[in-house]
């Protein structure tokens, strides 16, 4: 049975790495600043004693006012999981870094979340839609769509 | 008939049966059999009937239409218990199911149709040789069902390709989708060569 890390622990392990990255690490979730993602993704997959090297989930929330962007990250080896959350405000051009460098499989689901939700992930390598076709209006998982 | 077998030994035995043989041919063998032939007139009589081309050739499109699926959700499972043993297509000649449009008859639109699928299903439907049938079964295939209001889902597919017979439910059972195979039996059996799609009474 995979069993979820203490949240407060590991995010006292990323704030003490890269400074001013957590954002809180309450509730079971870590939430992190999205312009370090990148550096924070890095250093869950690599440290040792955490090694996420496994993403099961990548899924999005529209609150509205922001975006939030979640991470499930499950450890094969140290049997563990994560879940790991970033915000992106603004709902004209909502911008969150790509994961797909350190997880390769979050290729298609964050097609899926630019598709669904018009996040944009910079850095992603082929970012266009994968549900819909070109030229659809919108983007339907918005609470404000219809 | 009985069969003449005379029993010799030596070569001159032989010949003298055969000339005893050839005497009894010249007693008996002064009328003739009848053509074998002769029954064929009332075999005919018996067996033979008068159609018009027409109802021939649509009662075996009748009996012969291969089954194109295209399961595209919940609909296609009875679709399959439809074609396994319990209620078994094979009765109607639709036990060959076909996944090349090129050797289908009939097309089953079973589940939801998506405005991307709507493509690749008009693709399909092109490439199927004439003479072609579309069942469209269950509610999504016939209006869009609960999604109709949704902005992926084509609300009804006879928007993208002409439907012959719809059967209703969600999903409906083996028994209906038999209904409406029954139903498209009854319109292929009005069609002529030239217009095998004439409009059921």
């Amino acid at each position: 049975m995979t069993v979820a890390v203490n949240t407060e622990e590991t995010g006292k392990k990323i704030a003490e790495a890269i400074p001013g990255s957590v954002v809180s690490s309450e509730a079971g979730s870590l939430t992190v600043d999205s312009k370090s993602l990148a550096q924070v993704s890095e250093f869950l997959k690599n440290t040792p004693g955490l090694e996420f090297d496994y993403l099961t989930v990548l899924t999005a929330v529209d609150y509205l006012h922001y975006f939030e962007v979640v991470y499930r990250l499950v450890s094969l080896k140290n049997n563990q999981s994560l879940i790991l959350k970033t915000r992106a405000y603004g709902r004209e051009n909502p911008t969150v870094p790509s994961v797909t460098d350190t997880w390769r499989a979050a290729y298609y689901q964050e097609r899926e979340i630019f598709d669904l939700l018009g996040i944009k992930f910079e850095g992603h390598p082929n970012l266009k839609r994968l549900l819909l076709w070109e030229g659809f209006n919108g983007h339907p998982l918005r609470r404000d769509y219809l | 008939m009985e069969i003449i077998r005379p029993e010799v030994t030596t070569p001159q035995e032989a010949d003298l049966a055969e000339g005893k043989l050839i005497n009894s041919f010249l007693e008996t063998c002064t009328g003739q059999y009848p053509d074998p032939d002769k029954w064929l007139d009332e075999e005919i009589r018996r067996n033979v009937l008068l159609t018009t081309v027409d109802a021939a050739v649509a009662w075996a499109r009748q009996r012969s239409i291969f089954p194109l699926i295209f399961g595209t959700a919940c609909c296609a499972f009875e679709m399959i218990a439809a074609s396994g043993p319990r209620f078994d297509l094979s009765r109607f000649g639709m036990d060959i199911i076909r996944f090349s449009p090129r050797q289908a008859d009939v097309m089953l639109i079973t589940g939801t149709i998506t405005w991307k699928m709507a493509t690749a299903a008009r693709m399909i439907y092109d490439q199927m040789p004439e003479p072609k049938w579309v069942i469209a079964v269950g509610a999504c295939a016939i209006s869009g069902g609960t999604f109709r209001e949704s902005y992926s889902v084509v609300p009804g597919v006879n928007h993208i390709m002409p439907v012959d017979v719809y059967v209703p439910g969600c999903p409906p059972r083996p028994e209906a989708m038999i209904h409406g195979i029954n139903r498209l039996h009854a319109k292929i059996v009005k069609g002529t060569i030239d217009n095998p799609n004439l409009a059921l009474k």
